[in-house]
């Protein structure tokens, strides 16, 4: 099997949840991967200063009872938009001059059924994943349970997947 | 200045602040924003046990692991550097049904009282702490993302599976913040 086969199923193999598809053609040294973790950081204390990764502002938003973050949501998705559509239209490349390229997401049931599921995780734990991490960074160390046990809820998805109604 | 920093941040700046990472990630290494992957990483890197859906190159995804570490090393700077010395301000119609599940205390950004290490081992923590993390790496795998890749960068690219799956977390969150976390908070 030559390599450029292994590549394509690999790459296929990724596209099954049309997640973590979007991969770069050009190979670059480990410490390149730094820059995301630059971005990370600047994530991560915003999350933590805005409060997204408050309990109590999630469920503030799902009793209604504050307009914080869907604020910052909805002006998150606008800015994104924003960008998204510069960048097409104006063919803007990446620092390294490679092409911008997104997947498109396909529909299937699990958007439903697992949204309905993660729904319910997020208004008990009050954090999607990121803000898992960033609560473990302020010190609420009880969260790497729960990062743990996210990770279990994903590896048994995976498990189970072939089963499931998609 | 210092004051401004330490108090918490309103929404209009975080919000687009949050809203340029995705760009910051495309134009850095032609990235898409998204979190929940980070856990199917860690899964085919540690416990791939044969299962297809892990059978990947995890190495070409490694920057999304680097990603949340600096989400990690983001929070810790926060907390060290940037801390609000007061307690969390939150509705007081929430404060109120709050404190009748016993939650009064608002030092932190999590309701200490029920979520800690000794409440691990009750009911109601193990609800709250094991089964909702399951729920959360179940349910954003099986939908493909979470609110980072579907409500933000895929609504942002105009995805309708991602605006369902968005439709799809708030009812569950609303379902849960609503009718069913009452029934956990009491137990």
């Amino acid at each position: 099997m030559n390599t450029q086969q292994t590549h394509q199923e690999d790459h296929t193999r990724r596209h099954l949840d049309a997640m973590c598809v979007n991969e770069s053609a050009q190979a670059h040294p480990w410490y390149y991967n730094l820059k995301y973790m630059a971005v990370g950081i600047v994530f991560g204390i915003i999350f933590v200063k805005s409060e997204v990764i408050s309990w109590f502002r999630i469920q503030e938003m799902f009793h209604l009872q504050s307009f914080h973050m869907y604020g910052i949501i909805g002006s998150a998705i606008m800015v994104g938009m924003l960008s998204i559509f510069l960048i097409k239209r104006f063919d803007i490349r990446t620092i390294h001059g490679e092409k911008v390229s997104i997947a498109d997401k396909k529909f299937n049931k699990g958007q439903i059924y697992g949204g309905l599921l993660f729904g319910l995780g997020w208004g008990l734990t009050g954090a999607c994943p990121g803000p898992l991490f960033a609560q473990i960074g302020i010190g609420a160390t009880v969260v790497i349970i729960t990062l743990l046990s996210a990770i279990a809820g994903t590896w048994v998805y995976g498990r189970f997947r072939d089963h499931l109604p998609h | 200045m210092l004051d401004f920093l330490t108090k918490p941040w309103p929404w209009y700046i975080s919000g687009p602040i949050i809203g340029l990472t995705v760009p910051a990630l495309l134009l850095l290494g032609n990235k898409s924003f998204g979190i929940s992957s980070s856990l199917r990483h860690v899964c085919a890197m540690c416990v791939p046990a044969k299962i297809p859906f892990f059978q990947y190159d995890w190495k070409k995804e490694v920057w999304n692991l680097f990603f949340v570490g600096g989400i990690f090393l983001g929070g810790v700077i926060a907390a060290v550097f940037l801390a609000n010395p007061l307690p969390v301000k939150i509705d007081p119609v929430l404060a109120q049904e709050l404190a009748g599940y016993g939650i009064t205390n608002f030092d932190s950004l999590i309701p200490t009282q029920i979520m800690n290490w000794e409440q691990l081992l009750t009911l109601k923590g193990f609800l709250l702490i094991v089964f909702g993390g399951f729920l959360v790496g179940f349910g954003t795998r099986y939908a493909g993302g979470c609110t980072s890749g579907h409500a933000i960068m895929g609504i942002s690219n105009l995805q309708l599976p991602s605006l369902i799956a968005t439709i799809c977390f708030m009812i569950g969150g609303f379902v849960m913040s609503n009718w069913i976390l009452p029934i956990i908070l009491s137990l």
